[in-house]
């Protein structure tokens, strides 16, 4: 899951990482009330999850609180790389001395956070990846042991000569570390993290991704969830503990696992259809998954066809079958099924699906072929 | 003979009483698994199955001596489970719980090794070594006792790869689920490890999917220690770039982590990469006869990747607006770690 950037400086700011004073607004009038109650000129800043909302103009300097209130409102609304700003971030702007990065991910090759400093930071900081990879230091932190103070202070010297500047980025990075865990983050990152003229060091912009798996412990990140920038149907599917992404072909796919989802689709375009979406309805089998998961795909206008994959092993052919009956009493089901149900408890769901008289596709090739047959019956 | 698991196996089922727990337990006790206790704090002194249960699984190893754990508590305390089990003195530890946070596994992962245990999983089916043991999920019907060792980051798929074997006629020694997480305690490399070094075996299916450089890593390994054949299949050769599908694990960005990168390492290295799983036994036994540069040589003029790459055919295309959104919303991990990593 990811959080706005105000939201990341809420959660830094907490830790005793420095941030420029700010508020989330969502009214040009806020903008401009809040830009005069700061007396200084301010930043105004597109809050959506995505990159490089600077080079589409959603971040923009106001020198005066009428100038926040013109700047808010052309942001406000504004779209950024498909999504609409509904709420900017005003937070006091800092003359700005150097920029740097400091970011930490969790690294699956190492099965280690990776701390990574650059002197360099700012807008083009993966231009400097690509280019002069030297100017970025990384560590390896040991998990067991964590970070300790000589590791963070010796990056920091990466970044600064200034003793002071040093200390202060050592306890950022440190800092920062503890956020990662604390917040059970696969990615924080300051970027940039920068010094300004009275030679302070301060993070203006923030990022924070969390483990989906871990946010049953994280209550106060949950909270942070910002469902309208999410698309409708994949918040559904969420709620009903489904993994699906949405596509754009006219083949609707409900498959178990995620890898045996991923091969479903790659068949479906391989034999000259489009599938529709990404579905997993995970591996417990609960009946009302997989109405939730028809529910769902129906609600695309442009799907021909459904086809069901199913290769029981947790997953219990069975349930499925009890779902896609309760499915087709529930729904108003205009498009073909077809289905494979095979693993599992095969014969009770055989014996199920009985009631409903489905096609029936004895392997992965037979049953996407079928589908997307049937699709073209449809259309 | 086999990998990892065989008939000295002594397992303990961790969360027995639960409905995953107990139906499975069932199920590999009624495969031939030597089931020899089961553990959940609070149900000790019952049974499931036959199976006696233990309140902790310190009480469960001192009286059974097992050798092997397998773990279907729910995602809240598996992590404590997997380090129950290490602490009892268990050297072999099966996860299949899925839903583990990561940043926990970082820390478990260590402490597994330095115990001098291995940690299988976790999200993953477990293994099953026909006609010998079962651990995990996977569904006995479709595995038959043969000579090829199979290795999977998906569960499902791994099914589909293995039925295609058995109906085929090849049967397998070991089917290993690893598990698609970022953070997982066995990987290709030691899987392939231990079938190159399994007499039995004769021939490896590796089953990769996108993300990650598992698959690239797992290439390099072949090159150097590999002299039995190997047939590979990648799952994802259409998904588009950016999204998250599924798996913590499959996601991909930029440039790295995609099926055709993944294709062309295996590749280089001998290993044919399967369009369908349905081909895979096909690939197989072509190997096994012989003539490795002509089955590669096959097997790319057949590859969707080349065409991708001919411009033949496109990978799929999303939605325009939601493929920006949900491809920035679920790459998360992938996309910031390529921010800076990107080559």
């Amino acid at each position: 899951m990811k959080i706005h950037e105000y939201q990341a400086k809420e959660v830094f700011a907490e830790a005793g990482i420095r941030v420029p004073k700010g508020e989330m607004v969502t009214t040009p009038n806020r903008a401009e009330e809040l830009a005069r109650e700061y007396n200084a000129p301010v930043m105004v800043k597109a809050q959506v999850h995505v990159g490089g909302r600077g080079k589409a103009g959603g971040v923009k300097y106001a020198e005066t609180p009428e100038a926040a209130r013109v700047l808010a409102t052309q942001i406000l609304g504004m779209d950024i790389k498909g999504l609409e700003v509904k709420r900017i971030l005003v937070t006091v702007a800092e003359d700005i001395i150097t920029e740097s990065y400091l970011g930490i991910i969790l690294d699956r090759v190492s099965k280690r956070p990776v701390i990574m400093v650059s002197p360099a930071g700012g807008v083009d900081i993966e231009e400097v990846a690509a280019k002069t990879p030297e100017k970025i230091f990384k560590l390896a932190v040991d998990p067991q042991l964590g970070l300790r103070s000589y590791q963070a202070r010796n990056l920091a010297y990466k970044l600064y000569r200034d003793p002071l500047q040093v200390r202060k980025a050592t306890d950022i990075i440190l800092k920062l570390y503890d956020v990662f865990w604390k917040v059970d983050a696969s990615l924080v990152e300051i970027n940039p993290l920068i010094t300004n003229t009275s030679g302070d060091v301060i993070a203006i912009d923030g990022k924070i991704n969390i483990d989906d798996n871990a946010l049953y412990r994280q209550k106060n990140i949950e909270q942070m969830r910002d469902i309208d920038s999410e698309e409708p149907s994949e918040v559904e599917a969420r709620e009903g503990d489904l993994s699906f992404v949405k596509l754009d072909g006219n083949i609707g796919c409900i498959v178990n696992g995620a890898g045996l989802a991923m091969a479903t689709m790659d068949l479906v375009k391989r034999y000259g259809g489009e599938p529709a979406n990404f579905l997993d309805i995970g591996g417990s089998s609960n009946p009302q998954k997989v109405v939730t998961a028809m529910r769902i795909i129906l609600s695309d206008p442009k799907v021909e066809s459904i086809l069901i994959n199913i290769f029981g092993g947790i997953t219990r052919c069975d349930d499925v079958a009890n779902g896609i009956v309760e499915a087709f009493k529930q729904l108003d089901l205009k498009v073909p099924v077809v289905v494979r149900l095979t693993g599992t408890n095969e014969e009770k769901a055989r014996q199920i699906l009985k009631k409903v008289k489905l096609p029936y596709g004895d392997t992965l090739d037979d049953v996407v072929k079928k589908a997307i047959e049937l699709a073209e019956t449809t259309s | 003979m086999s990998a990892f698991i065989n008939k000295k196996t002594k397992l303990l089922v961790q969360g027995i009483t639960g409905r995953g727990g107990s139906f499975h337990a069932e199920q590999m006790k009624a495969y031939g698994t030597n089931v020899v206790a089961g553990v959940t704090p609070g149900k000790g002194g019952s049974k499931v199955a036959g199976i006696p249960v233990f309140n902790s699984m310190e009480d469960a190893v001192a009286k059974t001596k097992a050798n092997t754990s397998v773990i279907y508590v729910p995602p809240v305390f598996a992590i404590d489970a997997i380090y129950e089990a290490v602490d009892a003195g268990i050297k072999l530890v099966i996860c299949i719980t899925e839903g583990l946070p990561a940043n926990d596994m970082m820390k478990v992962y260590p402490y597994v090794k330095n115990h001098g245990a291995r940690l299988i999983g976790p999200n993953c089916p477990g293994l099953i070594s026909p006609g010998e043991s079962k651990v995990g999920i996977m569904p006995a019907s479709i595995v038959k006792k043969g000579n090829i060792g199979v290795v999977s980051r998906s569960g499902t798929l791994t099914y589909e790869a293995i039925w295609a074997l058995t109906e085929a006629g090849m049967g397998q020694t070991t089917c290993v689920g690893i598990g698609g997480d970022q953070v997982i305690g066995t990987n290709f490399i030691d899987c392939l490890e231990a079938f190159e070094k399994d007499r039995s075996t004769k021939g490896i299916v590796m089953i990769g999917e996108i993300g990650g450089t598992d698959e690239e890593d797992a290439a390099k390994y072949i090159k150097k220690y590999v002299t039995k054949p190997v047939v590979g299949f990648i799952a994802g050769q259409a998904a588009p770039p950016g999204k998250r599908m599924g798996h913590a694990g499959a996601i991909i960005s930029g440039g790295s982590g995609l099926a055709i990168d993944k294709i062309a390492a295996l590749n280089k290295v001998g290993v044919p990469v399967a369009l369908s799983p349905i081909e895979i036994p096909g690939l197989m036994k072509e190997l096994l006869s012989g003539d490795k540069k002509s089955v590669i040589k096959n097997n790319l003029k057949k590859s969707i990747s080349k065409r991708v790459a001919a411009g033949k055919t496109s990978p799929v295309k999303s939605k325009k607006t939601t493929a920006v959104r949900s491809g920035l919303k679920k790459a998360a991990k992938a996309t910031s770690k390529t921010r800076i990593v990107k080559k």
